[in-house]
């Protein structure tokens, strides 16, 4: 910290409160910070430790009517925040501080062109006339890197990805050169290699202009990778305030220490492979075979509604997956990993060969089909969406028996009693309802749910990417314990190197439909050899800031399409194998 | 676009013919007997027949319905078995006062519920929203004859503001408008109240809010076109509904229109101008959902007519 100037905000004993049905609480609790020029400040925590109500707070956009300031000052300079008006406060919003949400593609208004947006705020800020706005506006896309940033302006929101839009805001945000940025897990919803082009980006504009910028985030790669200083919350509290080397290097706080130890990290899943040998040595039938699988969803256009262009999301994947045996399929947004998954599970028509237990589905009727599924289970990514709300958890665990006809409704009570037990959770808990658990707890029952029918196989299709760092390690532990106690072989279907890393015994990854890469963790991870592998292990942000990097990976360009004109088929990429089963595609 | 429209247009026409065999079989259906009303209850048994054969009644449905489909597609509606004139005549002369009433209703429910919804959702949880609702309650739930001989009984009769029926200047418009609109206010009122609280609470309007713009600015351009979708696509439905309401309204105000003609047609089983009447409306209702579908991606861009 500089010292000797005076901080550009300065928030003494902040406490916000909010109303619900039994009264008041407080989901931030006497905080106070204070924010130089220049400088980053990351406020880390897990969902719930009252960062994301701080921001609002300071731009005074806490949820109304029931969320309120309840104590503290917040000083912009001279002016305390808490005390203005709306309409004084909205000459402060937008000039001064600036916010970035974390999900680009809901932020900006779907109805109104990027021109629209970027100029309307320059435009109530400012005395510049309409024309003048607008060059301002383009020169704001030119900071952010927009290419051809004048044909921009015309564009809607849904003709970007996500990546451009949050360059968007950024660019909106910086657009009136405000004192204070706050970025509200600016990365979090953007795959890791266009998240680290963001993060650069912000870097260099604050660098540029000076701003200071506050950065919220649950991830302590970003923390490592941005922050001067960092504070730790929980619970509405200041756990920890420090410089960032000092504060992983040296954490004081028990907390600190937990959620650091819990952060799971490239380099750290060894340990695991010894026992694989033994494995590979006796070679198991496999559980399921994947041969050739195509999966294409027809897009219809023209007077007759016939078939005009193709989403090739899966363009012929070949793996296998052995008992005991953790497949990782990793891949960015739009790779084809969640409909191979789908495929897999049955959820959509394909084609190619898919085995499971020996049986070839293609082959099989209606009945035979039900009956080998079972076999396959899947644990989808929001613990919070894929349970039924109307239906005690209980239920929702047998409701996999019930469908297969398995077992008497005693039997039945007992057996998912015992799983409750074998995933950590209590017998007692079968008659609450989902909104009464954590989401820890309801990835459990998903767990528990998956498992109620014994499978072979267990689809955890970004099982654990909604989850708290700490939680999400524990629901990890859950994970490979079961699949020593029950041998069964899991396809971790993930975006998350570090968790792959940690969990996988062989990892193939994805682009475009295709497998680009395919081997064991290590030769994955230690000899990474295609480019795009490599460019997906370097995007992740390390939790360490000794080894923060002063260049990202840069992408040349945004992932192409996988929508094709009808006879227009992708390339086949070729799979040759460099050694010991380590299979790379040839480079286009 | 074209390609749109023009298959649009094909699907219209397939709608059309389906309606026009389905009222056709249930008018054929009907124990009513036409030709009694014609040839009224003195007349022979003889007669009846004559009248019957001369009317191509007697044939078998098939070859009714099939005469009445070539006639159709050549546009001639038959002539009215009571009036002895071309119904096509008959709609064509009546239509523009129907349309007229149309459109005023249509604007009076715009008007009405959608600034009702709208203040409703801004001021949410406030008395204001509470007594928007309430009216907009009565609105939705008033049968409309009560609604029209009120609304004659207070401004017509009482105030002598408006005149009590007829036809003719802006003045004997506002009333049959006022009672067909305030049904469809109340429905878009509470639409609209749900639709724009929704569209507050989305990301963008608060990305608005911290863009630190004014408050007319957040509600009329971010909140409003979003609001408005579901709205438009309403608008279309809401032809059907007016169809019906229109026999009532323009019976309770002598209002000239199609309605009246068809409440007529109904009372003497007049077949070929409850048939035309209904094809009329048909084409209104299909029209109606036609033009709100291509008005949409006006208002939002991600919607492409395909």
């Amino acid at each position: 910290m500089t010292g000797e100037t005076n901080p550009v905000l300065d928030i003494a004993s902040l406490s916000v409160s909010v109303r619900g049905e039994d009264g008041e609480r407080e989901v931030v609790s006497n905080l106070s910070l204070t924010l130089a020029r220049g400088e980053t400040l990351c406020i880390a925590g897990e969902s719930g430790s009252g960062k994301s109500m701080t921001a609002l707070a300071i731009m005074q956009l806490l949820p109304q009517p029931a969320a309120r300031i309840s104590s503290g000052k917040i000083h912009l300079g001279d002016t305390d925040l808490a005390t203005l008006d709306e309409r004084q406060m909205r000459r402060i919003r937008g000039d001064r501080i600036a916010m970035i949400f974390q999900e680009p593609m809901t932020s900006l208004n779907p109805v109104l062109s990027i021109g629209r947006q970027l100029t309307e705020s320059i435009e109530a800020h400012t005395s510049l006339s309409q024309a003048e706005a607008r060059q301002h506006a383009i020169e704001a896309l030119k900071a952010v890197r927009i290419s051809e940033a004048e044909s921009r302006l015309k564009q809607f929101p849904h003709e970007l990805s996500g990546g451009m839009r949050q360059r968007v805001m950024i660019a909106m945000a910086l657009a009136l050169e405000p004192d204070v940025l706050i970025a509200d897990e600016p990365t979090t919803a953007l795959d890791v290699t266009v998240q680290g082009e963001v993060l650069e980006l912000l870097r260099d504009l604050q660098r540029q202009h000076g701003t200071s910028v506050i950065l919220i985030t649950h991830d302590m790669g970003v923390v490592a990778e941005m922050a001067d200083r960092v504070i730790i919350m929980r619970h509405g509290r200041m756990v920890e305030e420090g410089k960032t080397a000092d504060i992983f290097a040296r954490p004081q706080a028990d907390y600190t220490c937990e959620l650091l130890a819990a952060v799971p990290r490239i380099g750290s899943g060894v340990g695991r492979q010894k026992s694989r040998d033994v494995l590979e040595a006796s070679k198991p039938a496999n559980v399921a075979e994947v041969n050739g699988l195509h999966v294409r969803f027809d897009l219809r256009g023209g007077i007759f509604g016939q078939v005009t262009r193709r989403v090739h999301a899966v363009e012929g994947v070949s793996f296998s997956i052995a008992p005991n045996e953790t497949l990782a399929l990793v891949g960015e947004s739009g790779c084809g990993k969640s409909t191979t998954a789908k495929a897999l599970a049955g959820l959509v028509p394909y084609s190619g060969d898919i085995v499971i237990g020996g049986r070839n589905l293609s082959g099989l009727g209606r009945v035979e089909r039900k009956a080998v599924r079972r076999d396959v289970q899947m644990i989808f990514q929001d613990p919070f969406a894929s349970l039924d709300p109307r239906m005690r958890v209980g239920d929702l665990v047998a409701e996999p028996l019930v469908i297969h006809g398995i077992a008497s409704k005693d039997e039945r009570r007992d057996r998912v009693a015992a799983l409750f037990e074998r995933v950590g959770l209590s017998a007692d808990q079968m008659e609450l309802y989902p909104h009464e658990f954590s989401g820890g707890q309801r990835q459990r029952v998903c767990i528990a749910r998956a498992l109620a029918l014994r499978p072979k196989l267990i689809i955890a299709d970004e099982s654990v990417s909604a989850l708290d760092v700490s939680v999400q390690a524990r629901v990890l532990d859950l994970l490979k314990e079961l699949q020593r106690e029950f041998g069964v072989a899991y396809l971790f279907i993930s975006h998350d190197m570090a968790v792959v890393e940690n969990i996988s015994d062989r990892v193939a990854v994805m682009y475009l439909g295709q497998i680009v890469e395919m081997g064991t963790r290590d030769q994955v991870f230690s000899n990474p050899r295609h480019p795009y592998t490599r460019r997906l292990i370097e995007a992740v942000p390390v939790p360490d800031p000794a080894q923060r990097r002063t260049r990202f990976a840069r992408l040349d360009q945004e992932i192409p399409s996988a929508t094709r004109k009808i006879g227009e088929a992708p390339l086949k990429l070729a799979l040759n194998d460099v050694g010991n089963g380590h299979l790379v595609a040839a480079e286009s | 676009m074209i390609d749109y429209l023009g298959r649009r247009l094909i699907q219209s026409l397939l709608i059309l013919l389906g309606v026009s065999l389905i009222t056709f079989a249930l008018l054929y259906l009907l124990p009513a007997d036409p030709v009694r009303q014609i040839a009224g209850r003195s007349a022979t048994p003889q007669t009846v027949e004559n009248i019957r054969q001369q009317l191509g009644l007697d044939q078998p449905f098939v070859v009714q319905y099939w005469h009445y489909l070539t006639k159709l597609v050549s546009g001639d509606l038959g002539r009215s078995y009571i009036q002895r004139s071309e119904v096509t005549e008959l709609i064509v002369s009546r239509l523009p006062a129907s349309l007229l009433l149309m459109v005023g209703a249509i604007l009076c429910e715009l008007l009405i519920g959608l600034s009702m919804g709208l203040i409703a959702a801004v001021k949410r949880g406030t008395a204001t929203d509470q007594t928007l609702m309430v009216a907009s309650f009565v609105g939705v739930s008033a049968p409309q004859f009560v609604v029209g001989l009120l609304l004659l009984y207070v401004f017509a009769v009482r105030l002598s503001w408006f005149p009590i029926g007829g036809y003719g200047t802006w003045r004997h418009l506002v009333l049959p408008s006022l009672t067909m609109g305030i049904l469809g206010a109340g429905w878009y009122a509470r639409m609209m109240r749900s639709s724009m609280i929704d569209v507050l609470r989305q990301d963008y309007v608060r990305t608005a809010r911290a863009k630190g713009l004014a408050r007319s600015a957040i509600i009329f351009r971010h909140a409003l076109p979003n609001a408005i979708l579901p709205v438009i696509a309403m608008i279309g439905i809401d032809i059907g509904i007016f169809m019906g309401g229109i026999v009532v309204v323009e019976s309770v105000f002598g209002w000239p229109g199609i309605g009246q003609l068809a409440w007529q047609a109904i009372q003497r089983v007049d077949i070929p101008i409850i048939m035309g009447v209904t094809l009329v409306s048909a084409f209104a209702i299909v029209l109606g959902n036609l033009l709100a579908d291509v008005i949409a991606p006006f208002i939002d861009p991600r919607i492409k007519l395909r």
